[in-house]
């Protein structure tokens, strides 16, 4: 029960502290990038791009590697590696997020703004349209950077997922492909793959659930500005980091609302996700009951 | 012939592109514990736990902190976990079919993949806004809202692994329901429920986001729970995002000192459930 109470309560919550905020400005809340606490001005436009655009990235890095990593595990590698590789990827999964941020920040940030920075400006930025999304001064910590930090947090849990959808694939089925002569690349690609497509959407969605929630790897490498670019190399800011930089610092209860209001904007979010999420791993747990 | 070769290729550089892809995700992954440890070790120092946490420039050490996430940390298992295991228990024994127990059972999923930072909002306005202040309890309640759902879920699990068979044995030998769960059910099930509570005292013991506005963080030896509460996650957000130099490597002696104690609760739980399945 104390499980129910305290779910409708966060949400209760976050409607009433949000609901000033939500009725001084309305709908532009979500439209709006300004965000000025002096003159009271607040909109939630700045925060949401950064938490979409930096969760996406994380996502176009992270799933094919993860993808990768499992396929090795389950088809690859021999038999006395299979374990070691699966318990260090579990054991990843669990190192505090604040580590990756100050891991990020110290170390990854530095080495990224000297080396990969420049060279995408130079190979990449010269390009029509996506050129864009490259230029700018290399200071290391951005978008950028958070994206793919992310994308380093997120690719243990969604490579453990993984693995444990492929691993349901019946090894009659594995074999009868391998007899009839598939590569193996061809097994994974027409048989495991097709088989548990669900399952390995449904682990993506809660690895983008992840993402979207997370906060402290992010706000280390951000940069917290509220504003939006063209290009991933400059600072920006994302509703979870928004919500640690300032919440301390509210003064005014609009202020306090509009945060508040944020949160509640992210709770529904990452509420979507972890629904379509549920709906796909169900979906295909029943058609797994129809084949046996 | 030609199509052979096809297949062959394409087989072959799939391949190596998924092995680029884990030695690309394990190089990051072995690239951040190096750094770890190799910043961390350096500043381990026997000062790290009988000293305060300094003002910059001087030496010092971690012990409030860790002695502050030490008691955190236990008041929020303290808290969330009876209640999971009691919530894990309606939902194995006696709320397995009906209606209700599915609600509460999508309800604590998304208890479990909710941003942990929208706890911390949540917890501020509920125990912070009304205490007027920020306190070590309210910490502890936004830890034990995290704690909770990571409980019922494996308590849940736990207890559906025990057989059947036993629970009707021991109705037939005229138990009644509430002895057949504590006295049967629970007894079997007793490893894989403290490797739950473990597990998610490891999740928690590096939570962040939901102390920076809950407990706040303290510079002192305190051990009043009613006042700001001081907790190493905290003191090394705060520490690295500052520009001192003693500070920051305080930082990463703490940031080692909870991954060695996150990854070795881990290992003792795997260890534990390892033992009792044989």
């Amino acid at each position: 029960m104390l499980v129910l109470a305290s779910v409708f309560g966060i949400l209760l919550t976050l409607v009433t502290g949000a609901w000033p905020a939500l009725k001084t400005f309305g709908f532009k809340f979500l439209v709006s990038k300004e965000w000025n606490p002096v003159t009271g001005q607040f909109g939630a436009l700045a925060p949401l791009y950064g938490t979409v655009i930096t969760s996406v990235i994380a996502l176009l890095v992270g799933v094919p590697v993860s993808f990768g990593i499992a396929l090795v595990i389950t088809e690859l590698a021999p038999r006395w590696l299979k374990r070691p590789i699966g318990v260090a990827i579990e054991l990843l999964a669990a190192i505090p997020s604040i580590i990756y941020g100050m891991w990020g920040l110290f170390v990854f940030a530095p080495a990224f703004a000297a080396h990969l920075q420049p060279w995408l400006t130079d190979h990449l930025g010269s390009w029509p349209i996506l050129g864009l999304l490259f230029q700018g001064p290399p200071m290391g910590i951005g978008m950028l950077t958070a994206g793919l930090v992310l994308a380093i947090m997120i690719i243990p849990f969604m490579a453990a997922v993984m693995r444990d959808v492929f691993e349901t694939v019946p090894e009659s089925l594995r074999e009868s492909a391998y007899a009839i002569g598939c590569t193996t690349w061809e097994v994974v690609w027409r048989v495991v793959l097709p088989y548990t497509r669900v399952g390995v959407v449904g682990g993506v969605m809660l690895g983008l659930g992840r993402a979207l929630g997370e906060t402290m790897a992010v706000t280390f490498v951000i940069g917290n500005a509220h504003d939006i670019h063209a290009s991933l190399f400059m600072a920006g800011n994302t509703i979870s980091s928004t919500l640690a930089n300032e919440f301390t610092e509210a003064v005014t209860p609009l202020y306090t609302s509009s945060l508040l209001a944020l949160g509640l904007v992210l709770f529904v979010l990452t509420l979507i996700v972890l629904i379509l999420a549920r709906l796909m791993l169900t979906k295909m747990r029943a058609r797994e009951g129809l084949r046996t | 012939m030609n199509l052979y070769a096809r297949r062959k290729t394409v087989n072959a550089v799939a391949l190596t592109l998924s092995i680029l892809a884990t030695a690309f995700g394990l190089f990051w992954l072995c690239w951040l514990l190096w750094t770890l440890v190799g910043s961390g070790l350096k500043w381990i120092h026997p000062r790290l736990f009988i000293e305060s946490t300094p003002p910059p420039g001087t030496n010092g050490g971690l012990a409030n902190a860790i002695m502050g996430s030490i008691i955190l940390t236990a008041a929020g298992v303290g808290i969330g976990a009876p209640a999971g295991i009691l919530a894990g228990t309606y939902l194995a024994e006696f709320g397995r079919t009906s209606r209700l127990g599915g609600v509460v059972r999508f309800v604590n999923d998304i208890l479990l993949s909710a941003p942990s930072i929208i706890v911390g909002v949540f917890v501020y306005a509920l125990v912070v806004l009304r205490a007027g202040h920020f306190s070590g309890w309210a910490g502890a309640v936004a830890l034990a809202l995290i704690v909770l759902p990571v409980v019922v879920r494996t308590t849940e699990n736990m207890m559906r692994l025990v057989p059947d068979s036993l629970r009707e044995a021991a109705a037939a030998l005229g138990a009644p329901s509430w002895k057949v769960t504590i006295r049967v059910v629970y007894r079997s099930a007793l490893p894989g429920i403290m490797t739950g509570i473990l597990l998610a005292m490891a999740r928690v013991s590096g939570e962040t986001a939901p102390l920076l506005f809950t407990a706040l963080n303290n510079q002192f030896w305190s051990t009043d729970m009613s006042r700001p509460f001081p907790n190493l996650p905290a003191v090394i957000f705060q520490f690295a995002m500052s520009p001192y130099e003693d500070w920051q490597h305080l930082a990463w002696a703490g940031a080692l000192l909870i991954t060695v104690t996150i990854l070795g609760i881990n290992i003792v739980a795997r260890v534990l459930l390892r033992r009792s399945r044989p």
